[in-house]
């Protein structure tokens, strides 16, 4: 700490009041502008806690906890530096002696100081308004205190209906109160809204069950009589509450700023100029303390941008604060909601288009300009999938389409809900808001190899902050992957050249039988957690050697590698295989028990079975060979491979079905058990055309016809659901299991790396003709061949399980330790809905991070 | 003078899987690369992801540097410095690493 000091004399000192979002994000941008030479760096904040995301507060009441929440911790502050005092406030400023004062009395001196107090919820001088039970909405105390309240509480109500009001509303109903809205205007959200998108929000929430009440001004809060308080109205009206949330707006937090003299808007604020500083020039403020041109502006992005600004002058760059744009879009009470721009239509000779399905609850509202060829703003409500577009062609002030309503309009051709158009966008438009991420940098991210959307996002951390703009983010990176078109490198990884298909044909045809071979004779390097999967998937494929043999297992993924899928605090989950979904109430009772002696979370899964979480590398084979012992067998849903057959009960007891699903289900799931493939595989067989097994979402599925099966493929469920295409009608069962053979090791040669059936088959050149032409038709002379494989694959299964549990040296693995039989210490579990769950609290781990 | 500890036979990570080893009350992530040989020794513990899930990620090689990917997001750590490639803030500690006769010794960093 003496060193730390020592070093400071030389250094420029740095002191920002306030550690929110916007302080932090400053210190963030100084951090990472390594300048660490020439300034230090300190922080007060009279909250007990680093900055956390206020945006996304709402979330601590469904289930996020404030590490969750948290944008940064004090190992980052540590090790960049940052010297931080929490809970402490700073009360004075003396700019004469550049110093400030703390409630503590802490001294500390600055040689520029940067002021992000933020704001503080407005509370009306309602007489009554201060009475226990009586809340605000800002920080994480207040949260608390909130749920504290609720506890003892049935109806609260939440005084204001802007955009913080409607949050707090659903804070309210997330902890299970009745809930209701008092708006002084006579439309929610106000601001952002126009009439027609505020009548179909309402509608929306009321639906939802929450009182709506507008222009309604209260005049006391007094003792009620069926709850613990009553709110009269002017209108000689009245609501009864337990307790009462104000969220009527926000006020910048500018008292420190008033005591010591700097310049003020006349409704509060401190006045910037454009580079963020104050009237003393080494005072800046940033964020919703900040008045700048008469306006405060309330949203992240902007203090953002402020800090961004604030931090580029004290470095001595030159940056400017030119306003920011207000547009937003959210989920409020489950309603998507956006405004873009002038929402109201308020610019001189705006005209506008209004899209309004109230079959749907769908409200688009687009203001254009006078001459029809500018958008001046939009509301959505109900469907906010336009949203990106529209602003980017606000804000890159693009000349409209030749028919702007087709903007709205649904399914209009016109792509606004796309995202074609984005070739038009141009280079300079900011996608991403928060972190002000332009689309030029996010084509050169693209361009220098980061195309999947997570090295997209890490790299130029595009849509981490507010994820408003990630549906656009994604579109870009497809935009830009198709627009390098041939240009794209298909090889798998830095040490192979080769996709996935032509490395499928050299394991076939050279019979290549270790990762180590192929590497030696057709790749480089050391491999990667890329190639090594990937190749002891086909390996398992074609060869169906046991995965954890020595050559294969270091090319496992930690889920192969220890037969469970591994959760977020490094314990696995055990799925035991059921097929069809069949289990008789005793091998029900059994997992029951094995459940119960290893205190696993327990869950059914989608696919008809149970799910067992939280067991530990050492109690894996203590429960698998219980659940061996019983009859179990390995569901292997920790591999890329056959998952489970779904089925509908069928004929044995339906009325309407008219072929036993069941009883084929059980065939097909125990055929192809064990079967490794570019990704996972899902089956399912309804017994009648109800489809209750919803066959047509799954990579095979089959329908009993009078007549036989239907065979579908290519359906997925999930991220991108697709109804699977109808492949071949009314087949017996030996032709339909002929016809899955083929197609499944079609699939497994020619898929690239991780393709679901659905992409691949709409990416196969020639489509499902082609498709049937190779499986029905035989067209490519394939078929023998791919049934011999599978027949081949299907002769070399073995539980994975029950191999490793007779094999001693494979054991040894299964614990957490090599050299010790202690498990992992850092393990801590709290219950939920009488089941236990991995522990947030942020001592779960508490470890040292960094090498000295 | 480091002090050497036995954790393992040389024969326990001949997979190229990767084992965790305890030293004193650390948790050590060990590996030894199937082509090279080579022998290396980071913290278990993912600052990333929050877990000790070190010595369950693969390893590989990212433009000649030996490296490990986090089973839990796939982050890339260099194996002999720490540093990881994607948030280069982050850094594994690394300690000291040895075969002596068949035994696999690690030392304190």
């Amino acid at each position: 700490m003496n060193k730390l000091m020592n070093n400071s004399m030389s250094k420029k000192r740095i002191l920002v009041v306030g550690n929110g979002m916007v302080g932090h994000r400053f210190i963030d941008t100084l951090i990472k502008a390594d300048e660490k030479d020439n300034y230090s760096l300190r922080t007060f904040s009279e909250e007990p806690l680093l900055a956390y995301d206020r945006v996304q507060l709402t979330q601590y009441f469904n289930g996020k906890t404030k590490q969750d929440l948290a944008l940064t911790d004090s190992d980052y502050y540590h090790q960049h530096g940052v010297d931080f005092i929490l809970n402490d406030k700073v009360t004075r400023i003396e700019a004469g002696s550049k110093k400030v004062i703390t409630a503590s009395g802490r001294e500390a001196y600055y040689d520029k100081l940067v002021l992000a107090t933020g704001s503080y919820p407005f509370v009306p001088p309602i007489p009554g308004k201060d009475q226990a039970h009586c809340l605000v909405y800002r920080t994480l105390d207040d949260l608390d205190a909130i749920r504290l309240s609720a506890k003892k509480s049935k109806v609260g109500v939440v005084i204001g209906g802007g955009l913080l009001g409607l949050e707090a509303a659903n804070a309210l109903k997330s902890l299970g109160m009745e809930t209701h809205v008092v708006e002084f205007a006579p439309r929610l959200m106000a601001v952002q809204l126009d009439d027609g998108g505020a009548a179909l929000l309402r509608r929306k929430i009321e639906a939802l069950g929450v009182g709506v009440h507008t222009e309604k001004a209260t005049t006391e809060i007094i003792k009620g009589e069926d709850c613990r308080y009553r709110l009269n109205f002017t209108d000689d009206t009245y609501v009864e509450t337990d307790m009462l949330v104000f969220s009527a707006g926000i006020r910048p937090q500018d008292e420190l700023a008033r005591q010591s003299g700097l310049d003020l808007g006349q409704r509060g604020g401190i006045v910037i100029n454009d580079q963020c500083q104050t009237s003393d020039p080494d005072i800046y403020a940033i964020g919703e303390c900040a008045l700048w041109q008469q306006r405060i502006f309330g949203l992240v992005a902007p203090g953002y941008a402020m800090a961004k600004v604030a931090a580029a002058h004290i470095l001595g760059q030159e940056a400017a604060f030119t306003g920011a744009d207000m547009s937003t879009k959210l989920k409020l009470l489950g309603v998507d909601v956006a405004s873009i721009g002038d929402a109201h239509g308020k610019t001189s000779g705006a005209q506008s288009y209004t899209y309004h399905d109230e079959i749907e609850q769908v409200y688009k509202r687009l203001i254009v300009s006078s001459d029809n060829k500018k958008i001046l703003g939009a509301v959505l409500v109900g469907d906010v999938s336009a949203y990106s577009h529209l602003l980017q062609l606000m804000l890159n002030n693009m000349t409209l389409p030749e028919n702007p309503a087709s903007l709205i309009l649904p399914n209009s051709g016109a792509g606004a809900a796309t995202g074609a158009g984005l070739e038009s966008l141009p280079d300079l438009a900011q996608i991403c808001s928060c972190f002000d991420v332009s689309k030029a940098c996010i084509k050169q991210a693209v361009a220098e190899g980061n195309t999947s959307l997570s090295e997209l996002k890490s790299c130029t951390k595009a849509s981490t902050g507010c994820g408003g703009c990630s549906a656009l983010v994604k579109q870009l990176l497809d935009s830009e992957l198709l627009a390098l078109g041939h240009d794209v490198d298909n090889n798998l990884c830095e040490h192979f050249a080769y996709t996935r298909p032509e490395l499928v044909d050299i394991v076939r045809i050279k019979k290549v039988k270790t990762f180590d071979g192929l590497l030696k004779s057709h790749g480089s390097g050391l491999g990667c957690e890329i190639c090594k999967p990937t190749v002891g998937s086909i390996l398992a494929s074609f060869w169906n050697e046991y995965v954890l043999e020595e050559p294969h297992m270091g090319l496992q993924d930690t889920n192969d590698r220890y037969l469970g899928n591994m959760q977020k605090d490094g314990t696995y989950s055990v799925v035991p295989r059921i097929a069809g979904g069949e289990i008789t109430p005793d091998k029900l009772i059994f997992i029951g028990e094995i459940a119960k002696e290893f205190d696993l979370y327990t869950k059914i899964t989608g696919g008809q079975r149970i799910d067992l979480f939280g067991a530990q590398l050492h109690e894996l084979p203590i429960i698998w060979r219980k659940l061996v012992d019983a009859g179990f067998e390995t569901g292997q849903a920790y591999g890329k491979s056959v998952r489970t057959v779904k089925a509908c009960v069928g004929e044995t007891w339906c009325r309407f079905g008219i072929n036993d699903s069941l009883g084929f289900a059980i065939d097909i799931e125990d055929r192809y058990k064990g079967l490794r493939a570019p990704n996972k595989l899902k089956f399912a067989v309804s017994g009648c055309t109800r489809e209750c097994a919803e066959a047509q979402s799954k990579d095979v599925g089959m329908i009993a016809t009078e007549n036989g099966w239907n065979l579908y493929v290519g359906g997925n469920g999930g991220m991108r659901p697709r109804h699977g295409d109808l492949f071949a009608t009314n087949l017996d069962d030996k032709t339909l299991i002929q016809y899955i053979d083929r197609f499944l090791m079609f699939y497994i040669r020619s898929a690239e790396k991780g393709q679901r059936t659905s992409v691949w088959l709409e990416s196969l050149e020639g489509g499902l003709e082609y498709l049937k032409q190779v499986i029905i038709d035989d067209k490519l002379g394939l078929a023998q061949e791919l049934e011999t494989e599978m027949a081949y694959s299907i002769s070399q299964y073995q539980c994975e399980w029950k191999t490793t549990l007779d094999n001693p040296e494979k054991l040894k693995r299964f614990q957490h330790f090599i050299n010790s039989k202690q498990s992992d210490p850092h393990l801590i579990y709290e219950i939920e809905r009488e089941q236990r769950k991995p522990s947030n609290n942020d001592q779960r781990i508490k470890i040292l991070e960094v090498a000295d | 003078m480091k002090k050497w500890i036995s954790v393992c036979l040389q024969h326990d990570l001949n997979s190229g899987a990767g084992i965790c080893a305890l030293l004193g009350d650390e948790q050590v992530a060990v590996f030894q690369c199937r082509q090279t040989q080579a022998l290396y020794a980071v913290s278990n513990y993912d600052p990333i992801g929050k877990a000790n899930v070190i010595s369950r990620g693969i390893m590989g090689s990212i433009k000649e540097e030996a490296v490990v990917s986090s089973p839990l997001y796939k982050q890339h750590f260099n194996l002999s410095n720490g540093l990881c490639l994607q948030e280069p803030d982050r850094q594994l500690k690394t300690y000291p690493i040895r075969l002596h006769g068949r035994e696999v010794q690690l030392a304190y960093g």
